[in-house]
This record gives C-alpha cells, structure tokens and sequence, in this order.
C-alpha cells in the first residue's frame, strides 16, 4: 500500500505542479489584483488595499454595462431555450439510424472554429449579403436592411454559437428517458400535452438546466461575438474586460469586473448543482 | 501433521471507520484447499486481499513460513491470485497473458513458451495461444486465469469467487477441474466463495467468517454436521434451530420435552441452541413421537417433499420421501445423533 | 394515426431547418472561398486565386506555423501531464485529491475571457516573455482538462483488478503503468489530445491576451482580419482550417468507434430493452 503510494505520487506530481502554478496561482492572483489600485503613473499596479475597483463597477456606466450584458446573456438563454429545447427533444425522438446522424451534425461545430462560423454570418447579414437580397426578391422589404452592427444581430451570432450546447444537453437527457413512462400516462388517460407537462418535461428538467448554464456562462463572456458582429458599439463585460486589459491598463479594474462575472457564474453552477444534485453537467463529455 | 504455511495472527482491518477485520486468527497448511465461507461484507475477501498483498493489515501478523509479510508488496511474495472477472489483459493474447509473470522476470523465451504450452494443456486450452481473450467464453477465460497465475509456480494460489460469473452448468465442471488441478499441481489454495455447497464439495478445510469474525474452521463434514452456533447451522444447509437447555452431559431438553443426545461439556441446565437438520427428521405416526404436529404445507422437491409441520411450539421443515397430506396429524422422529446442541449466542 | 405521422414531419422540418441554419454559414464561406469575384452576391466562377493569393501571404504562413506548432507542443504537453495525472488520481487515496481534481478542470468551467487575462495578468508578474512560451502554457491550461477528463472515464470503464493482477504476476507499480494501464487508455489519450488540439487550433479568447506583439495564430490572424472587413481570402483560410478541424474529427472518432466497439454488446441489449418511442 505504502508503495503503491509512492509511486503514485510520483506521477501525480506533474498535475499537481502545473495545476497550482498556472490555474490554482494565476486565479488567486486575480482576486489580490481585484483589491489593489492602479499606479499613479497610469501603467502598472500599486499593492495598496482598496475596495475602490468594486465600487467603481457600481458607477452607472459600468453598471449599465454588467445590466447590458445580463440583459443580452438573458436574451440569448431564453432564445436557445425555445429553440433549443425541441431541437434536443425532437432529435432523442428520431429513428436509430437518424439520431446518429442529427447527433453527429450537432456535435461538428463544436470541432468548427466558432469564428469562422460567424464569419459566415456577416457574409450573410451585410448590406450586400445573401439575407438582403432574398428579403429583396421577395419584395418583402425595398431596401436592405442594416442588420450587421447591430444587437440583433449579436444576439444571432450568440444564439447560433451556443445552440447546439442546449441542443446537446436537452437531447442527451431526452435520450436517456424511458418513453413507457409516457406511455403509461397516456394509457391512465393523459392527453399528449399533459404528458409531455407532467412526465417528459420534468424529467428533461436536469438538461434543460445545464443547457442553460452552458449557454448563460459563456454569454456573459464572449466579447468576440459583440466585436465582429456589434461592431464595437455594444460593450458588453467581457469587452470591458479585454479593453481595461489591453487599452486601459487598468488591470486591478480588470481584476475587479472579472471577479463580480466569476461570482455570478460560480452562483449559478451552485444553484444547478442544487437544483439537480448533481456534480456533472448533461451533455459534456 | 503437514506443515504451517501461512499463519495469520489477531488480523484487524478498519477501513474509514467500519471494521471489516475483528481479529482473524488462521493456519493454513501445505497442499491443502482451504475455502473461506461466508456472506458478502463479511470480510473474507479483505482477508484474501491481505494475503495477497493488496492490502495492509491495520493490525496483527501475516507470516509465510514464520517470516512476516505483511508489508511485503504483492508483487514480492510467493502468492498469486485469480480474480474474481479474471482480470485478463484485454490487449495482449492468451499466451501473451500467461506469459506476462516469466516475462517480467525475465525468464528466457524458449523457456517460456515451453511453460506456457504445458499450461496450457493442464486446463485444456491446448492450441489456443494466439486467440484474443476478450473473445473466450467466460470458462475459458476463467482456465486463462488459472494458468496465468500458475505458471509463475506459487506456493499459493488465492481464488477469489472465481466461478461467480460463471453459468450453473460450467460452474459445477470448473469445481471438478479447479480440484483436480489443485492436486496436480499440489500447492494450496485458498478460495473464497458465498456459495456453501461449492465450499462444502471442494475443500479440505472451510473456515466460515461472519461479521469480520470467524464463526468456525473445520472439515466440510464438521461443518454441516457439527454448527458451532446459529449462524453457521442457519448459512450452510436449511435447519430448524430450537432454544433449550441441556440437562447434564447426553440430555437436552427443548420443546417441553427431554432427549438422548451425543453432546456433551456443557454445564449443567446451560442455555443451548440445537440444530435438526430437515432431512434427519421422519414423519411418522402421533403416537411413536414426542413432538407432534399438523401438516400444514407440502411441496414436491424432486427428491423429497418438503413438509412444513406446525407443532404446538413452532413450524419445524421437513425432507422426506414419505408423503403426508395437509391437515394430517403426524409425529417428528429423530435420534440421539440427529440433535446437535450448540452454544447460545448473541444476536444473529 | 396520421396525426401523429404529420407531427413527426412537422418534428422533423423543423430539426432540417435548423440543421440548415446551422451550416449555412459555413457553407456560404466554403463556397465563395472558390468564387472568382469578390462580391459576395452570387457565384460567378470557379476560381482558386484566394488561395494563391493566401498561400503567398508570408505572414498568414507564419500564422499557421505558429498555430500548428502550438497545437501539437500543448497537446503532447497536456498528454502527458494530463495522463499521468488521470492514472494516479484514480490509484490514490488522497483526501486532497478531490481538489486538485476540481482546480484541475476549473479552466473548463471559468469564462475564457477570465482565464485569459488572468493568464495574461500572472504572466506579465512572472516577467515571461509573452510569445510562444506564454501561449503554449496558456494552451496547456485549457487542454490539460480535456486529456483528463477523457482519460478518467476510461478509466473508470477499467476493471481495477487488471493492475493488481500485473502486480500480483509480479509488476512493480511503474511496470503496471507501463504495460497494463498505458495500453488500455491509448485510445482515451488520442481522443483527448484531438479534442484538446481542436480547441487549442479554435481558441481567439485566450490567445489574444498572452500571444504578445509578435506572434499571431491562425485564429487571431482570422480575428483581427474579419474585424477589418471581409475578403474572400478569409474565406479561403477559414476553409483551409475546416478542412484540417474536420480532419482532426475524423481521426477522433475512428478513436472513439473503435472503443465503442468493445461495450457494444452490452449496448445493443439496452437497445433492445427500449420501447417505440412516440408520443
């Protein structure tokens, strides 16, 4: 036993190391940073203990900046949600045969870069772009519409990247469901609709909500998406983020907004936890 | 008298804070079957583990010929064992598998393949060195196993369930097999099982373990006719067990009534527990018994009937070929060597 | 009866058409990566002058080196640690191990941009060069879990008594690893370092904070050029880069199948076990 152990530890080591020092440390030295202030000189970071950094995210600027961005990962989870969800649903319901292939369709652009992806959609959304001149065609509308660089079409690139997140969760746990459940209840005289409210949909509850989770997190964060398809115009956390990082040189700020973002992921991953007792998330891995 | 071989002393075992090991003391000797006996969790696999190696004793001794061992690595003792889903390596061959022990000592290859090949034939697999194993069927993965752990020429072989996975059938051959090797090779084995009649028709020596303690060490014929206490008597065998109180040396008395009995040591009016297996009763008529009773169930067993007879104290089980039909009145019959008396013990 | 059929379809037109959306995109850049004009209207011609132009674009080259070569050195990098971690995690009885085990996937589960500039902050303290080092730690950062993750399940498919075996035949524990445990998790390994060399060939977020002045990857080199505007030449990289996720994809599941492989018996048996599934 006792050597077993040693030998264990051995080769437990490098984990250990690279874990402490690069993900364990770094964080850690995130949440020092949040606390001190930003040197006089403009550049650099003095280590003085201030609150200063979390009152200034209450400045309305920034508040309605955290506002912006709850309202747009809100937005985005509530559409995957009536997307997504029958997406998953209708996907565990598929033949066999179907259902490899729809899951194998689904799983891909999680391997295509999430970039090029929405490189496709401002080919599509601009002025000249495929969209406009279908809608022009068709005389639904007379001239093109400006879709590109605007919030609707942020929410696009963020409904579009994080769909198959929802659509996987729902599904695996759709999949995982015992249909003579349903079954039954149709049997004991349940119509299809009470069924579904009382049996199926209580029973995909664990997918729907880490579905949700998936998407919400990422949407607090993905700066990118407001970057290319925004065009800078909406600022979201994670630009103001990126831009205190790389402009702004205010890294304690920085630091600051990361840690109010990190706390309201960690809530939420709680809540789920709570809500579903479970440690794992459907649908990853 | 054969020699000691490996010798537990006092074994304790805490995992967390459950003990699974209070205090195994045990012998066991050179060439010799020793099978130890009991219900899952009762720690008899710990115990075969410790001997193995793949745990360590959180108290008490382990010696292998007088030399203490148990700190030894698994991988360091003159032991080798056979698991209970065989534990085959899923990448390598059948010869491959058997030869991965002499492979690491560095054994030379001629050498063996030539042990391998008469491994081979000892559990019938002759031929079969190129077959990948996950494709065997479950008894030959099984004979895979055995020769595996063999042809490293242990001095003891450790078995742990090995015919669980097994099918009724194939099981009752292996157990034929399994004896035949142990003494063809005539080394020990120490095997593990729940089953009681597997015990029973195997070994030399069955130890039956309850609760991390041993209940009882004995021959197969001891153990099923001699129950030390309620537990062995009511896990090997079907018995009707009965409070009473022994008289003085040769009279029992129980159900009211004072019998003949072969026992004897135990102080006078003790409180006893007795054992009267069913198939030593005998219906017969009400008036040639003391106890008598009501047939109250019958079921053809192939065999015998078992008949439930419910007398003015209990429901006794009994095996016989004689029929009886429910509602008969009828008289239990049994000799003096028919009642074993044990020590009352606590709960069980 | 035919209601239900009708409800099927309509269930499955409405699976089409998202699928369609989804890969509308994608498509619309694959197909005008070969068109001739630059407009983005119409088709007007096949043509293959984005890529040549791509191809003689030195800094786009060197873009794809670097991503190349950062995507193998994490991935063979996170391999290694993140194996021998998954084995020995598994083997101790560590009360800790809990936590290392949770910090170690917490990079899965931390928004990247987060993890970026935390990176990018630690670093700067560190005094590390930003550069090719800075991004092979970041990457590994981010790869490390994927490698573990896939190996602990395999892992946990294992039978234990298989390295205990080895040992009782006389392994040493290290000799355990190296012929038993090794051999059996190959697979999850390969799997893991394809998905871990996906992300890391995808990642902008991270990157953009550690990659220093000097040195650009593939998918910032995409960033900062969609940013500008569009051009078919991002259309001919960004089909180049597809080409090469959907060849890492291949590989992974010919990994993945030939596992499943094994269990497969047991899985059709659930199948069989299922009723029709309608509702």
């Amino acid at each position: 036993m006792r050597r077993r152990n040693r030998a264990g530890m051995w080769m437990v080591l490098p984990l250990t190391i690279f874990t402490l020092i690069f993900v364990a440390a770094p964080l850690l030295y995130m949440v020092f940073l949040s606390f001190a202030s930003q040197s006089s000189s403009g550049f650099g970071v003095e280590w003085k203990f201030t609150l200063e950094n979390y009152k200034r995210i209450l400045d309305p600027v920034y508040r309605n900046t955290f506002y912006g961005s709850l309202r747009l990962a809100f937005s985005t989870t509530a559409l995957n949600i009536l997307l997504g969800y029958p997406f998953g649903y209708f996907m565990a319901k598929l033949s066999a045969k179907k259902k490899k292939a729809a899951v194998l369709f689904l799983m891909l652009p999680f391997w295509l870069n999430s970039l090029i992806r929405l490189y496709g959609w401002i080919i599509l959304l601009q002025k000249k772009g495929l969209v406009n001149e279908v809608l022009l065609r068709l005389h639904l509308i007379d001239k093109p519409l400006k879709i590109l660089y605007s919030y609707p079409a942020i929410l696009i690139g963020m409904v579009y990247v994080l769909l198959p997140f929802m659509a996987l969760s729902v599904y695996s746990s759709a999949e995982k469901l015992d249909w003579s459940l349903a079954e039954a209840a149709r049997d004991l005289g349940a119509g299809r609709c009470y069924a579904f409210f009382t049996i199926i949909f209580p029973l995909t509850l664990p997918g729907l909500f880490s579905g949700i989770i998936l998407t919400f997190i990422p949407s607090m964060g993905l700066f990118f998406i407001a970057d290319i398809l925004g065009g800078n115009k909406i600022v979201l956390v994670g630009s103001l983020i990126q831009e205190q990082m790389t402009r702004g040189n205010n890294w304690p700020f920085a630091a600051a907004l990361a840690m109010v973002l990190l706390v309201v992921t960690s809530l939420l991953l709680g809540l789920y936890k709570k809500l579903t007792n479970s440690d794992v998330l459907e649908g990853i891995g | 008298m054969k020699n000691k071989l490996i010798e537990l002393r006092n074994l304790t075992k805490n995992f967390d804070d459950q003990q699974v090991l209070k205090g195994i003391s045990l012998d066991i000797y050179e060439n010799e079957f020793l099978t130890l006996l009991g219900p899952s969790g009762c720690g008899k696999t710990t115990t075969l583990r410790i001997i193995a190696g793949f745990e360590e004793p959180s108290d008490g001794q382990v010696l292998f010929n007088g030399i203490e061992i148990s700190k030894v690595p698994p991988y360091k003792r003159e032991v080798n064992t056979v698991f209970q889903k065989y534990a085959l390596f899923p990448h390598l061959n059948v010869a491959d598998n058997i030869a991965f022990g002499l492979n690491l000592k560095k054994v030379e290859k001629s050498v063996i393949s030539q042990k391998v090949e008469r491994m081979l034939k000892m559990v019938g697999l002759s031929g079969f060195e190129n077959r990948d194993v996950t494709l065997l069927s479950g008894g030959q993965q099984q004979r895979v196993a055995i020769a595996r752990a063999l042809v490293n020429e242990p001095k003891v072989l450790l078995l742990d369930e090995p015919l669980g996975a097994l099918d009724a059938k194939i099981r009752k051959q292996m157990q034929l097999e399994l004896k035949k090797i142990q003494r063809e090779v005539g080394i020990t084995f120490v095997y593990v099982t729940h089953d009681q009649e597997e015990a029973l028709s195997m070994s030399d020596a069955v130890v039956v373990m309850n609760n991390g303690e041993i209940q009882q060490i004995g021959t197969p014929t001891d153990i099923y006719n001699e129950p030390e206490n309620r537990f062995v008597a009511s896990f090997i065998g079907e018995s009707n067990i009965i409070e009473g109180h022994m008289i003085r040396d040769y009279l029992v008395e129980f159900d009211d009534f004072q019998f003949e009995c072969v026992d004897k040591g135990f102080e006078d009016n003790e409180e006893v527990e007795v054992v009267l297996r069913p198939e030593d009763l005998d219906i017969v008529e009400p008036e040639h018994a003391k106890i008598t009773g009501v047939v109250r169930d019958i079921t053809f067993k192939g065999v015998h009937y078992e008949i439930m007879i419910e007398t003015e104290k209990r429901m006794y089980n009994v095996h016989t070929t004689d029929y009886a039909p429910v509602g008969k009145k009828i008289g239990l019959l049994f000799g003096p060597e028919d009642i074993h008396v044990m020590c009352k013990m606590g709960a069980y | 009866m035919k209601q239900m059929r009708a409800n099927t379809k309509l269930q499955n037109a409405y699976l089409a058409f998202l699928f369609f959306l989804m890969y509308l995109p994608v498509a619309i850049v694959i197909l005008f990566s070969f068109n001739e004009s630059k407009l983005y209207v119409s088709f007007s011609g096949f043509s293959l002058v984005w890529y040549e132009k791509l191809f003689r674009d030195s800094a786009m080259m060197e873009a794809l080196k670097n991503s190349l070569i950062l995507g193998i050195l994490s991935c063979a990098v996170s391999a290694v640690i993140g194996t021998l971690g998954a084995v020995s995690l598994s083997a101790l009885k560590l009360r800790s191990k809990g936590v290392l085990e949770y910090i170690a996937i917490l990079p899965l589960m931390v928004p990247e941009i987060i993890l970026g500039m935390v990176l990018m902050a630690f670093f700067y303290m560190l005094k590390l060069p930003f550069g090719m080092l800075t991004l092979l730690i970041g990457h590994t950062v981010f790869c490390v879990p994927y490698i573990l993750v896939e190996v602990k399940a395999s892992l946990a498919l294992m039978d234990p008594s298989l390295t205990e075996a080895a040992r009782d035949l006389g392994a040493s524990s290290w000799r355990a690893f190296l012929d038993i445990t090794l051999p059996l998790v190959m697979p999850a390994v390969a799997s893991g370092s394809l998905l871990a060399f996906a992300m890391s060939m995808d990642d902008v977020v991270i990157s953009i904070f550690i990659n220093g002045p000097r040195i650009s990857t593939l998918p910032i080199k995409v960033y900062t050029q969609i940013k500008t505007g569009v051009t078919p030449e991002i259309n001919a990289l960004c089909t180049i880069m597809l080409a090469v996720s959907l060849t890492a994809l291949a590989v992974f599941s010919i990994f993945r199948s030939h596992k499943k492989e094994e269990n497969r018996d047991e899985e059709q048996i659930d199948r069989a076990s299922e009723p029709d599934q309608e509702l």
